[in-house]
């Protein structure tokens, strides 16, 4: 069994989002960066967990500079078995897929795993790129992930309730809750995560069709408006006259 | 030409399929060029797109499309895009459109901005078009500069606007692609609108202390036309369904209204819901932090509110 988790790496959910003074650029200052953690509570560990079932290898893959190797390491102690840093600094979803697919073609994995989106770009883009790319079936959202054989079985989150599906190895999913529970690393595990390879591959040309030019901050909003609690016909006459949402 | 993929899953266009032929049309209209629609299986009535804007309806009647593979699915969306030279695509920001997006970007060497939630305006060659990123924290405008372009529409985005006459669909064949993904079930919540598309939702949280209470928040939901909602902790506890879960780990949504019933308002939370039109806060400590979040709140006992609020919109639906 081999399989590939591709791992982002992006700011804690609970940091304050700023941006330079043009707003071309996020501010990292002061930031905490930490595995998204999709990738690492579903995808990572449910590669993990095949692996220690069925044996393999499980790559870890990152798109990004050498700074993200901290990042690395973690899922290193986590679980994977060795990890690929493709080097550079990704200003695009499509970027970071064609590298992603450049790397895995010749590799033959039996799944490419990916967290259902970033925290931060929130754009769901990057795995059906790469199956794309790499002409394999992809499951998206997937929710829980079984193997016989050769046949996974999978459950996949739709609007409002949830598909079941089977399709032949090898393919690319996106891992969201409930495939399974997040890892704490133990001591172990972040000491032989120091001495697993990690290896740097350099970036392919590709040019950015879509990005980022300029962020800005959401309007603040008003400040609450209190009602008294028995006072619900208030209510009802503000969010009829006032806010016109019924 | 813009092109739309209207989606009809198990045969019945959703709101979002009119809220992305609604968009395609302003985006043509922007572009000085016309919006058609496909539709890729046997929706009945695919004409009615005409309604939102789409002046050609192609439909693909082929019994292939009755389940969901996004490997067939893109084949056959790409081939009509390029038959006809469409220069933007629109999808939905749906699981299905989630899945086909990237893939479609690829196939068309076009570049992508998914979940976009307003109007591009065109720069030469190039559109730019905004998003919400970082969980609802702040907004992205992204350019897109290749010849053609993919959209994704967040749903809610906009409202879908019935304004011309209905069509008739133009049935088209496309070539066969292997389907590799075997579908073996769908479960969904028969006769209620899903989260992502509903206009008002009612959540509840841990305030609500035990499965047993949620009575008075269905009821709730049934006089508002509302979808129920729920945060981490309940769902994680199995006292409501998972596919209620809104939230970073649930899923995000940004209906006109939101009544949050009992919910601290963390930081994990908001990310879900922090998009939504309008918050109505009912919580019974004046410092939970969902209160800075909120439109309108309420400080009390949520055991009393509920049912008070209940009786107050039946008031008003019935006045
Ligand atoms: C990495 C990570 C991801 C997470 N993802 C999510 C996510 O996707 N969605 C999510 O919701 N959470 C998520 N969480 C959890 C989140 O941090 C909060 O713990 C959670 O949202 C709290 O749920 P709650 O508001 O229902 O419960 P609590 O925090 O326990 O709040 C209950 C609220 O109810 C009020 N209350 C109690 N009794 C009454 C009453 N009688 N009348 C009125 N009010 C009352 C209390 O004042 C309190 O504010 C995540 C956490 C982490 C660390």
């Amino acid at each position: 069994m081999k399989l590939l988790v591709c791992i982002s790496q992006t700011p804690d959910t609970t940091s304050k989002v700023s941006f330079n003074a043009d707003g071309s650029e996020f501010n990292a200052a002061g930031v905490q960066f930490i595995m998204n953690p999709y990738d690492e509570w579903y995808a990572l560990v449910r590669a993990c967990e095949l692996r220690e079932t069925l044996g393999g290898t499980v790559v870890a893959l990152n798109v990004g500079p050498a700074a993200n190797e901290t990042t690395i390491r973690k899922a290193l102690a986590i679980g994977a078995d060795e990890a690929v840093r493709i080097d550079s600094d990704p200003k695009s979803a499509g970027f970071v897929a064609k590298q992603i697919a450049e790397y895995a073609k010749n590799e033959a994995f039996d799944i490419i795993f990916f967290g259902k989106e970033t925290i931060d770009h929130n754009g769901s883009e990057v795995g059906a790129m790469v199956a794309e790319y790499l002409d394999l079936p992809y499951v998206s959202y997937a929710s829980k992930l079984d193997l016989n054989g050769s046949v996974a079985t999978l459950e996949r989150d739709i609007e409002g309730g949830v598909e079941t599906l089977e399709v032949d190895l090898p393919f690319v999913v996106s891992a969201a809750k409930g495939m399974a529970e997040q890892r704490i690393p133990n001591m172990r595990g972040i000491m032989t995560a120091r001495t697993k390879p990690l290896k740097e591959v350099p970036a392919v040309a590709y040019e950015d069709q879509a990005k980022a030019v300029q962020f800005t901050l959401p309007p603040a909003k008003a400040g609450v408006k209190l009602v008294q609690p028995d006072q619900m016909d208030e209510l009802v006459r503000l969010l009829h006259e006032e806010a016109k949402v019924i | 030409m813009v092109l739309v993929f209207a989606e009809s899953p198990r045969g019945q266009f959703k709101k979002s399929a009119f809220e992305a032929v609604t968009y395609g049309r302003k985006v043509a209209d922007a572009m000085g060029t016309s919006c058609a629609a496909l539709v890729l299986g046997n929706a009945a009535n695919a004409g009615q797109l005409g309604q939102y804007g789409a002046v050609k309806v192609f439909q693909v009647t082929d019994t292939a499309f009755d389940a969901f593979d996004s490997q067939t699915y893109a084949s056959a969306i790409a081939e009509v895009a390029g038959k006809n030279g469409a220069k933007v695509l629109v999808l939905s920001h749906s699981s299905t459109g989630k899945s086909l997006a990237g893939r479609l970007a690829v196939r068309l060497n076009a570049g992508l901005v998914s979940g976009v939630n307003s109007l591009p305006s065109a720069q030469g060659n190039s559109l730019k078009v905004k998003k919400s990123v970082f969980s609802g924290k702040a907004i992205a405008e992204f350019e897109i500069s290749s010849d053609v372009k993919v959209i994704s529409l967040m749903g809610n985005a906009v409202k879908p606007e019935s304004l011309g006459a209905a069509v008739s669909a133009e049935t088209i064949t496309v070539g066969a692609a292997k389907g590799r993904i075997r579908v073996k079930s769908v479960k969904t919540q028969e006769g209620t609108v899903p989260l992502p598309e509903a206009e008002i939702v009612v959540s509840a949280g841990r305030g609500m202390k035990g499965p047993e209470n949620w009575g008075m928040v269905e009821e709730l939901a049934t006089s508002l036309g509302a979808t129920t909602a729920c945060s981490r902790p309940v769902a994680d506890a199995h006292w409501r369904p998972h596919h209620e879960h809104v939230g970073q780990t649930g899923i995000a949504i940004r209906p006109n209204l939101y009544i949050a019933i009992g919910i601290s308002g963390a930081i994990q939370h908001l990310a879900g819901v922090n998009n939504s039109k309008v918050i109505v806060v009912i919580n019974k400590d004046p410092e939970a932090p969902f209160f800075k979040a909120a439109d309108y709140g309420v400080v009390g006992d949520l055991f009393e509110v509920v049912p008070q609020l209940n009786a107050a919109i039946k008031k008003f639906k019935a006045g």
